[in-house]
């Protein structure tokens, strides 16, 4: 059958089989592997992607059903050369190690702090837990979370005092 | 890699599209809505479908309404629309209560309330919780639709009294006032399946116990409704006796089994503990509805 997706604001059409997942879509048929691919059973998140703005694993989610939808993946958060504060965020608080569960991490960041600017640390927790990363315990992948929370609330004030 | 078989993929536009999609390859299909049951199924080709018929757009069943002294939930409603709506919250805590340790956000994003009892797998948690409502599954096919009570809903492990070319549209949930609920489940780890878990709802009619219904999960098939609970409560004061009475009612009417997430025995015991617990919530909650909202 033959699909458009909208990935990272740009529409791809590709002939594909029905049982083709969103996550093969991506990693073989546009060549965007920074969507890892892990689990295969929607237990441990590392697909995460965004869909029209919230997260969801692409391992479980069928090609076919993306269409219609905006699909946004880590390729997709930075802005040119000017990295997405949550990937900042990652780097200022060192929150990787081998970098596995990283791009599901940032883009469940990225949705929590779209929907909600400034969350605790409990509501991170909550926002990443369904999503497994083996090295850092979490503590600096909430940190990383919350650095950009901070910056951005930082950068929202300036703007506001400049006006 | 783990790719489901080969299949056809149908996206309906309309529930009349969906119907006679369903009407016409029978057996063959299956309605897909949030995927994440199914989907790991057919990977594991523990369900082998020909058709699947893709209801994501069928926005009209993607609503939750108060009407008629009823609590109308579409069946595309997603787990996360749930779990953040204040109306459901303050009619049914106990969903809440559900919802909270259904899987984890993701999944929530994408899994459907209609697909949950669809589904009917023994230990899934809003079967229990429907059940524990005594909610009505609203079934429609080519001829009409029909509502059909939790009690005869769920006809066994994966069965359900949805025939071939029907779909459930709507869960109707009865309100009624001075009512309390509470859901408690035991898992091993965050997001997981439950190892056992007990809904109870029910309201308080001077100081009595009415409507009651109690649900209990992944403790076999015929846990689903505690009927043997249920009877024992109804009508009755609530006093710790009682509740003590109950939770081994509990334990005596299920039939766990032995599997990765604990031995038979242990399983009983909990069905039991967890039902009072459920149970002692649910009529603190009835008496005091407004530290049941701040709660939930």
């Amino acid at each position: 059958m033959r699909i458009t997706v909208n990935v990272n604001g740009e529409d791809h059409t590709r002939e594909v089989e029905a049982r083709h997942l969103l996550v093969r879509f991506l990693r073989d048929d546009l060549e965007l592997t920074g969507t890892h691919w892990g689990c295969d059973t929607s237990n441990c998140g590392t697909c995460v992607v965004l869909m029209d703005g919230e997260p969801v694993k692409s391992c479980t989610v069928l090609a076919a059903m993306a269409e219609g939808h905006e699909t946004r993946t880590v390729e997709g958060l930075a802005d040119g050369d000017r990295l997405d504060p949550v990937q900042q965020g990652f780097i200022e608080e060192h929150g990787l190690q081998c970098g596995f569960c990283t791009p599901g991490m940032m883009l469940s960041g990225r949705a929590l702090l779209d929907r909600n600017p400034d969350p605790s640390e409990d509501e991170v927790r909550e926002a990443i837990s369904g999503q497994l990363c083996r090295c850092t315990g979490y503590l600096n992948i909430v940190k990383a979370i919350r650095w950009a929370a901070a910056h951005e609330s930082a950068g929202r004030e300036e703007a506001g005092s400049q006006a | 890699m783990q790719v489901p078989a080969s299949f056809e993929y149908q996206r309906a536009q309309s529930v009349e599209e969906a119907l006679e999609l369903l009407g016409r390859f029978g057996e063959e299909a299956r309605v897909l809505a949030g995927g994440h049951s199914l989907l790991p199924m057919m990977k594991l080709r523990l369900a082998g479908p020909e058709v699947l018929v893709d209801i994501n757009d069928l926005t009209e069943l993607d609503h939750i309404d108060e009407t008629g002294g009823e609590l109308r939930v579409g069946a595309l409603t997603r787990h996360r629309t749930l779990l953040e709506s204040p109306l459901v919250g303050r009619h049914f805590p106990i969903i809440h209560d559900a919802e909270r340790v259904i899987a984890d956000p993701p999944v929530r994003n994408r899994g459907t309330i209609g697909g949950s009892l669809c589904q009917a797998d023994p230990s899934e948690d809003l079967s229990a919780v429907c059940a524990a409502l005594h909610a009505v599954a609203v079934i429609r096919g080519a001829d009409g639709e029909r509502g059909v009570a939790m009690a005869d809903f769920h006809r066994g492990p994966y069965e359900t009294a949805v025939g071939a070319g029907e779909m459930l549209t709507e869960v109707r949930f009865p309100v009624r006032p001075g009512s309390g609920s509470a859901y408690e489940k035991l898992e091993r780890k965050a997001g997981d399946w439950a190892v056992a878990a007990a809904g109870v709802a029910l309201c308080l009619e001077d100081g009595r116990m009415t409507h009651v219904g109690v649900g209990l999960a992944a403790v076999g098939a015929g846990g689903l409704h505690a009927e043997a609970v249920q009877e024992l409560l109804e009508g009755r004061e609530p006093s710790p006796e009682l509740f003590e009475e109950a939770g081994r009612v509990a334990s005596a009417s299920c039939s766990p089994v032995t599997d990765s997430r604990g031995p038979a025995d242990y399983k009983r015991h909990l069905a039991g503990e967890l039902t009072k617990r459920a149970l002692r919530r649910a009529v603190a909650r009835a008496a005091a509805p407004a530290a049941a909202v701040k709660e939930g």
